[in-house]
Parts: C-alpha cells; sequence; structure tokens
C-alpha cells in the first residue's frame, strides 16, 4: 500500500459547524421531532387564536399567544428534542465515537447547541409566517429582547435536557422529557399566561424556566420591555443546569 | 514488558479504580492493577483476556475515554487526558459496539466523520475497499452484525490514522468478512500503522498479532509473540515437546494395539473418530500409516494439531468459570 499515515484535524470551527449541521439535519428528517417543533406548536398557535383562553389579557388573542408558542418550540428542540437524541446517542456509543474523533466532547456539545438554534431559526420563521397570516403584530421594539431571551431559554432547556439525557436510560429520558414537555406546555406558565393558570401554579411558574420564557416573550412582544426578573431566573437555571450536567454526565 | 525505540503506544503500570459501588459497602473495585504494555508501529498487538479482565478498561483508558487512577499513558508522544484534537486525529478507534447512529446511512456518515481531518481517506475508496457499496443505502439499524461492523472500521480508518485501536473486530463477521477485514488489517500494518488489537478469541489473535499481552483479573500474566507463547512452558520439559493430537477419520471400531507405543493416548471419540495424543514421533506416523496400508484402510480425513493459543491461554488463566 502507498498511503501516507497521519493526519491533522480540521479547524475547529469547521468541526463545529460540520456537527451542527449534521445534527440539525437529523433532527428534521426524524418525523416525531418535526411534529413536537413544529406541528403541535402550530396547532397550538391556532388553537388559541379560534378560543377566548386568552382574551381580556390586553392584546389580540393571536398577539398574546404567539410569544408562548415561540417558547414552547424552544422547550420542543431544546429540551424534548435534543434530549432524546443525545439519550440514545449515549445508548448506541455514538457520543463514545465522536469524542474520539477530531470533534471531541466539548465540539459535539457545541454542534449540539448549534444544531438547537438552527432549528430554533427555522421554527421562528414558520410560526412567525403563520402567525401574520393570522393578523400578529408584535412591537417592532420587542425583537431585540425577544431574540436574546429565546437563545437564553435554548441555552437553559438545551442543560436540562443534556443533564437528563446523560444520567438515566435513554427510555427514562424518552419519558420523562415528553411529560415534562406536556406538563410545562399546559401549565408550566409558558403558552398560557400565570393569571390564567389555578391558585398554586400562578406563583410557582415564575421561578420555572418555562414560566420566566413565556413571560419575559410576552413583555418583550406586547409591551417592547425587557423582563430583568425573568431573565435572571433563566440565567439561574442555565448555570444550575449547565453545572449538574457537566458533573454527571455520563458518556456511556 | 518490550522496550521498543519508538512505540506508539506505551503503558507503565496502568491502574484504573471505579466505584464507590453500593454492593461493596461503598469501597472502591480496582478493575485494572499495574497493566503496562507497549506497541510498536507496523504491528499488531493483540491484548488477550477473558470477558471481564480489563482489556477494555486498559484501551479506553489509552483512548481517552476514561480517566486512569494510576500509572502511565503515552500515545504518540502524548499523554491522551490532555492531549487534544491533533493527538486525536492520528488515532483511530473502532469501538466494541460500533457507535455508529442507527438511523444514518453508511456514505453521509462516512463523509460526515471525513470532514472533521484534513488528511482523511477519501470516502470512495474506502467504501469499495471494505465492500459498504453493496449496502450503502441502507440505515444503520437494518445492516447486519458483518455489515456493521465494516462500516465500524471505516468509521475507524477514514481519519488516516497512525494508530488504529480495534476491540473484539471479528465480533459478528461471516468468513468472507472476515477474511477481507483481516487483508486489509494486514495492509494497513504493512503501510506501518501501530494496530492495537483488543480479543477474547485467540484465534484472532493467532491469525493477526505479532506481539500478545495476556491480561487476567486486570493483570499481565504472559507475554510474548504467538510462537513464543506456544513455545511457553514446553521447552523446560523435554518430553512435552512434541506433544501433538493427531484427527483421523476411519471406519468404526479399529484396535490400534502394538501399532503405536503404549504412552501415545488412541480414542475413537466417536464411531470412526479418532484422536491420538501424545509425543508423537515420525516413527510413530510412519508406522501407523503403514499399518494403514497393510489394512487396507484410507482416513477420510486426518490432521496433525499442536497445542493452541487457547490451551496456553487456558493453562495460565485457569480453566474455571468466573
Amino acid at each position: 500500500m502507498s498511503r501516507v499515515l497521519g493526519s491533522a484535524p480540521a479547524p475547529l470551527l469547521r468541526r463545529i459547524l460540520l456537527q451542527g449541521r449534521y445534527e440539525a439535519l437529523t433532527m428534521l428528517r426524524n418525523g416525531e421531532q418535526l411534529i413536537l417543533a413544529v406541528v403541535l406548536p402550530l396547532l397550538a398557535l391556532v388553537g388559541l387564536t379560534v378560543t377566548p383562553l386568552l382574551d381580556g389579557l390586553g392584546g389580540t388573542r393571536v398577539d398574546v399567544a404567539v410569544p408562548g408558542i415561540l417558547a414552547l418550540c424552544a422547550m420542543s428542540t431544546a429540551f424534548t428534542g435534543q434530549g432524546i437524541s443525545t439519550g440514545f446517542d449515549r445508548r448506541y456509543g455514538v457520543l463514545r465515537f465522536l469524542s474520539t474523533t477530531p470533534l471531541g466532547r466539548t465540539g459535539l456539545i457545541a454542534g449540539k447547541i448549534l444544531a438547537v438554534l438552527a432549528v430554533l431559526v427555522l421554527q421562528v420563521v414558520v410560526v412567525g409566517a403563520v402567525a401574520f397570516v393570522l393578523g400578529w403584530k408584535p412591537t417592532t421594539a420587542g425583537w431585540l429582547p425577544a431574540l436574546v431571551l429565546l437563545v437564553l431559554g435554548a441555552a437553559a432547556f438545551t442543560a436540562l435536557g443534556l443533564l437528563v439525557a446523560g444520567t438515566v436510560r435513554p427510555e427514562a429520558t424518552l419519558a420523562i422529557t415528553n411529560l415534562l414537555w406536556i406538563l410545562l406546555g399546559a401549565l408550566g406558565g409558558i403558552v398560557l399566561p400565570a393569571e390564567r393558570l389555578p391558585g398554586p401554579a400562578r406563583e410557582l411558574v415564575h421561578f420555572l424556566p418555562s414560566g420566566a420564557l413565556g413571560e419575559a416573550l410576552r413583555d418583550a412582544f406586547l409591551a417592547g420591555t425587557f423582563n430583568g426578573g425573568a431573565t435572571l431566573i433563566l440565567l439561574l437555571w442555565t448555570a444550575i443546569a449547565g453545572a449538574a450536567a457537566i458533573r454527571w454526565f455520563k458518556w456511556n | 514488558m518490550r522496550s521498543p525505540d519508538s512505540p506508539v503506544l506505551s503503558i507503565k503500570g496502568l491502574i484504573k479504580d471505579v466505584g464507590p459501588l453500593a454492593s461493596l459497602d461503598g469501597k472502591m473495585l480496582r478493575v485494572v492493577s499495574g497493566v503496562s504494555l507497549a506497541a510498536e508501529p507496523g504491528q499488531v498487538t493483540a491484548l488477550l483476556g477473558a470477558n471481564g479482565a480489563g482489556k477494555t478498561t486498559t484501551i479506553e483508558c489509552a483512548q481517552g475515554l476514561q480517566r486512569r487512577s494510576g500509572g502511565t499513558v503515552t500515545l504518540l508522544g502524548q499523554d491522551p487526558d490532555t492531549a487534544g484534537a491533533s493527538l486525536r486525529s492520528r488515532v483511530g478507534v473502532m469501538l466494541q459496539d460500533g457507535g455508529l447512529p442507527p438511523s444514518a446511512r453508511p456514505i453521509p456518515l462516512l463523509k460526515h466523520i471525513a470532514g472533521m481531518y484534513r488528511n482523511p481517506w477519501p470516502v470512495d475508496e474506502l467504501i469499495g475497499r471494505l465492500g459498504i457499496d453493496t449496502f450503502s443505502r441502507t440505515t444503520v439499524r437494518r445492516l447486519s452484525g458483518g455489515q456493521r461492523q465494516r462500516l465500524a472500521l471505516a468509521a475507524a480508518l477514514v481519519g488516516n490514522p497512525e494508530v488504529l485501536f480495534l476491540d473484539e473486530p471479528s465480533a459478528g463477521l461471516d468468513p468472507q468478512s472476515r477474511q477481507l477485514v483481516f487483508e486489509l488489517i494486514s495492509e494497513l500494518r504493512d503501510a506501518g500503522m501501530g494496530i492495537i488489537l483488543t480479543t477474547h478469541l485467540m484465534d484472532d489473535a493467532q491469525r493477526l498479532a505479532d506481539y500478545v499481552y495476556i491480561i487476567d483479573a486486570g493483570r499481565n500474566v504472559a507475554e510474548g509473540t504467538v510462537a513464543q507463547l506456544l513455545m511457553r512452558n514446553l521447552s523446560t520439559d523435554a518430553a512435552q515437546e512434541h506433544v501433538r493430537t493427531l484427527l483421523f477419520e476411519a471406519r468404526p471400531g479399529l484396535d490400534f494395539t502394538g501399532v503405536l507405543p503404549a504412552a501415545v493416548d488412541v480414542r475413537e471419540t466417536r464411531a470412526g473418530s479418532y484422536a491420538a495424543t501424545g509425543a508423537l514421533t515420525p516413527e510413530d506416523l510412519a508406522a501407523l500409516t503403514a499399518w494403514w496400508a497393510a489394512q487396507g484402510i484410507m482416513p477420510g480425513s486426518m490432521s496433525l494439531e499442536a497445542r493452541s493459543l487457547e490451551d496456553v491461554f487456558l493453562d495460565i488463566s485457569g480453566r474455571e468459570i468466573r
């Protein structure tokens, strides 16, 4: 054989971009993930605009609904979607194999975060387009804080998803992340604002990542304001879940 | 331990503790206690041991997949625990469970992994070499065990590594795939690649390995070339030096009394199958075949077997199931 052995790694940025693209395409090709990421949020959006659930909250139905739906999208992709795929990648040894390539563990995590952000951009475009058709009129000043908050929310939910995926069996990850998606989606202050929830939940949801993200996005798009308290809650969840994931994540 | 001039991998006094384990009252369990080995470029170095002997743990400490508790590991001159992407780009790893995503298709997956390297092995050439082109449109979850193993080997090789780790490479391979994989491994060895093979299959080690380390209960118990290991303990006992087993098939119920020396143990293991074990000499073989000629017996088959690596392994590590 006339091969010259030995290689060098591709540049770090190229490795992360490749992994991000690969993971994003894998997520988009997966039917169940697509239902969770796009179909269910759109159904919820249409449902909230044709029912009186959000009436009397200081805006049209669609204006109150869209920020919560975008927050739901972030939870779908970053927490449930990424959690499940990482859980099964761990089971099949994919994480171990990829961490022996030049990508490494850090590159792998960076690629996953990039994939979440890429899918989130697509979700914002699709949900936004449908919302405009339904008559959505967001406050222009709200876009910048909203996009920053969406990224922060995605970070908090990715950290939580990786924490679950890295510590329990993939079947349990599947059950936990789907159940929490339903519970937090319905009662976590994400789609339905706190004032529409039953008594004890009303106070609690302010401290959940779901409630904090939903509330902060509504403040941004409805009033153009930046909710510092909710942002602090999201930062805390990101830091705590991220540290816990780093501490307890098992690669095999 | 061998001390080659420039080993690709050198492990000295490796210790790995796991735990604390509830089953041991919260104590740590030492799964590797002082393994040492060296692997040279252009050679296949085999780690041989029963399941649970500590082979995979040893190798994973070398790959940087597990942190060692003690000892030193040097892979291509670097410590795998602290090395970065440049070391990983020079090392190929084929994991026992493959490590391939079930929903992936072979070619896009290999191209994706190839993108992580600056000078990868051309994917088209690699898939042709390993016969992956015949199942390139099938997802990983639908591949047979042998196809999956070949794809895992391709994934380990696509970075064009200087060092290749193979964990039980022939598991699930059909005879044709096994031949293909073994030929490729031999070629890569001849091209200068340092190959580290972990296996519990003596046959793989016997066919591929230039040097063998036998690991048992987390320790080195024997090492040498296959030939050295086969001769182990034999040279000290002259009477054992020519112990062979002659297996042959002929018509049932033959009586060999007086044909072979009394010290040679002849048994009819089942009707028409005979095994003669002992210090057989050329004269013994001549006497036996002369007797067959006189009796008009033509054996249906016959073979002469030396001690196998498996016998050596069992002698060293004991025959009890653990």
